[in-house]
């Protein structure tokens, strides 16, 4: 059966998955960004809590996403069989892009800029809220972008702990040894990846002053 | 809170004895001088002489390890430091406006720290900006990275004079300019500081500059004080720094 064929006569189940796939990727991605930008400015802030969090977010990105998947399943609460541990294993991938990426923009912002705020009066938190925030939150988006991104691929492996998406399509095709319905899986990942990776350049470089006022 | 005010007293910075040292190494001190209302005092000397210090110990930046400095009489310890600095304009060299920002948000920033309104905030920002001759309509949009070198140093003297404050603190604002417009730039600030009744205390290593601008001239030299006089003094000192900043001024 070829690959054209295939998305023909199963255009349903490849929307249905595709959207299941999307949503993992999205409620994953905006909780890892809700998480970890607070995560990010508290270890700008509190220089002691820098070795603990980008150590901790270091040592969970190791993991293989296979183990993480299995250690997560035998957990109360937050573990099981199904999206939700998906969800809680994509944060987890999630987070350290995100922790960094924010750590790194803030912590670049041009000193002088800075000394400049506060020597007119800003206080502590106008200065986040008005220079490093702003300034940093290019940098933060990649972050972001790269989260979501890996976060499509990681995705597909959570098809094997019950979560469906797209990785249902690739893990049958291994076990019918069918190109064509691991391809009906992998494609639309691939465009859901780029896509994603696109979109959110273009925020990315919306955000960033130096390409402000240009006609 | 209740709003600061800097204006009526004399003198408006008075540093007593005060100097500034880090891990036990003295950056700064002993300084004792007092600026009066409406003067302007340039303090002149090397990098790492101690310039900057000076300045963010008078903002509260930094507070004096030895000694005690004074803001409109209050030592600055004792001052709420983001109160002090809203009422103190601050010119620094080029990086420091915000990059993010239009000409008009960034002139009109402290304004809106101190919590004016908008329309308050609007009709400052244009006078300041004419004030310092970039027309409202044709730069009050653009960003500092449009802007030339020159440019740049206007909006941030406007910045500094948007919410009147009596007493500006200069860090070398026209050190990055071309010696053309820094030589304009200076003569207009200087004209610009006396018929607003500013009392300025001025950071540079131009020794041109410093004789241009101040009423008075303080010389640094690795955190001590080698001269203190006017710039007619200064011309004349025997003082073995002096001459060997007037002989570096006929050479550059």
């Amino acid at each position: 059966m070829d690959l054209v064929e295939f998305f023909t006569s199963n255009f349903g189940e490849v929307l249905f998955k595709t959207r299941q796939h999307f949503v993992l990727v999205a409620v994953s991605s905006g909780i890892a960004t809700a998480i970890g930008v607070p995560m990010g400015i508290a270890v700008v802030k509190w220089k002691t809590l820098r070795g603990p969090i980008l150590g901790l977010a270091n040592v969970l990105q190791t993991i293989p996403s296979l183990a993480l998947f299995g250690f997560l399943i035998p957990l109360p609460f937050i573990g099981g069989i199904g999206a939700r541990t998906a969800i809680v294993a994509l944060i987890v991938y999630g987070l350290l892009p995100i922790v960094r990426n924010t750590y790194t923009g803030i912590t670049g912002v041009d000193p002088a800029v800075k000394d400049a705020a506060v020597g007119m009066g800003m206080t502590s938190s106008q200065l986040l809220w008005l220079v490093e925030l702003p300034l940093a939150l290019p940098i933060m988006v990649a972050g972001i972008r790269i989260a979501t991104v890996i976060g499509v691929g990681v995705a597909t492996i959570a098809a094997l702990i019950g979560a469906g998406g797209l990785g249902d399509f690739i893990f049958r095709g291994v076990s019918m040894v069918d190109n064509t319905v691991i391809l009906a899986g992998a494609i639309p990942a691939a465009l859901m990846a780029l896509t994603a990776d696109g979109a959110l350049h273009l925020v990315e470089k919306r955000l960033d002053w130096r390409g402000r006022g240009r006609a | 809170m209740s709003e600061e005010n800097l204006a009526g007293v004399e003198p408006v910075v008075t540093f007593a004895g005060a100097s500034y040292s880090i891990n036990g190494r003295l950056l700064v001190g002993p300084l004792d001088f007092a600026v009066s209302r409406g003067e302007t005092v340039v303090f002149l000397g090397e990098s790492g002489s101690g310039k900057t210090t000076t300045l963010r110990l008078i903002n509260g930046l930094i507070h004096p390890t030895e000694g005690t400095v004074s803001v409109n009489g209050r030592q600055t310890s004792a001052w709420d430091g983001v109160q002090l600095r809203r009422n103190i304009g601050y010119v620094i060299q080029e990086s420091g406006l915000l990059p993010h920002l239009t000409v008009n948000k960034n002139v009109g920033l402290v304004p809106k720290l101190k919590g004016w309104t908008p329309a308050e905030i609007a009709r400052r920002v244009k006078e300041m900006l004419e004030l310092v001759g970039l027309s409202p309509g044709d730069f009050g949009d653009r960003y500092p990275h449009q802007l030339s070198g020159g440019q740049r140093q206007r909006v941030g003297v406007a910045r500094a004079l948007a919410a009147d404050p009596p007493l500006l603190l200069c860090d070398e604002p026209f050190g990055a300019l071309d010696p053309a417009t820094r030589r304009a730039l200076q003569r207009e600030f200087k004209e610009l500081a006396h018929r607003l009744d500013k009392t300025v205390v001025f950071v540079t290593h131009d020794v041109r500059e410093a004789l241009l601008l101040g009423d008075r001239v303080i010389v640094l030299e690795a955190g001590r004080v080698r001269f203190t006089g006017s710039p007619q003094e200064f011309s004349t000192s025997d003082v073995p720094a002096v001459q060997a900043m007037l002989g570096d001024s006929w050479t550059s």
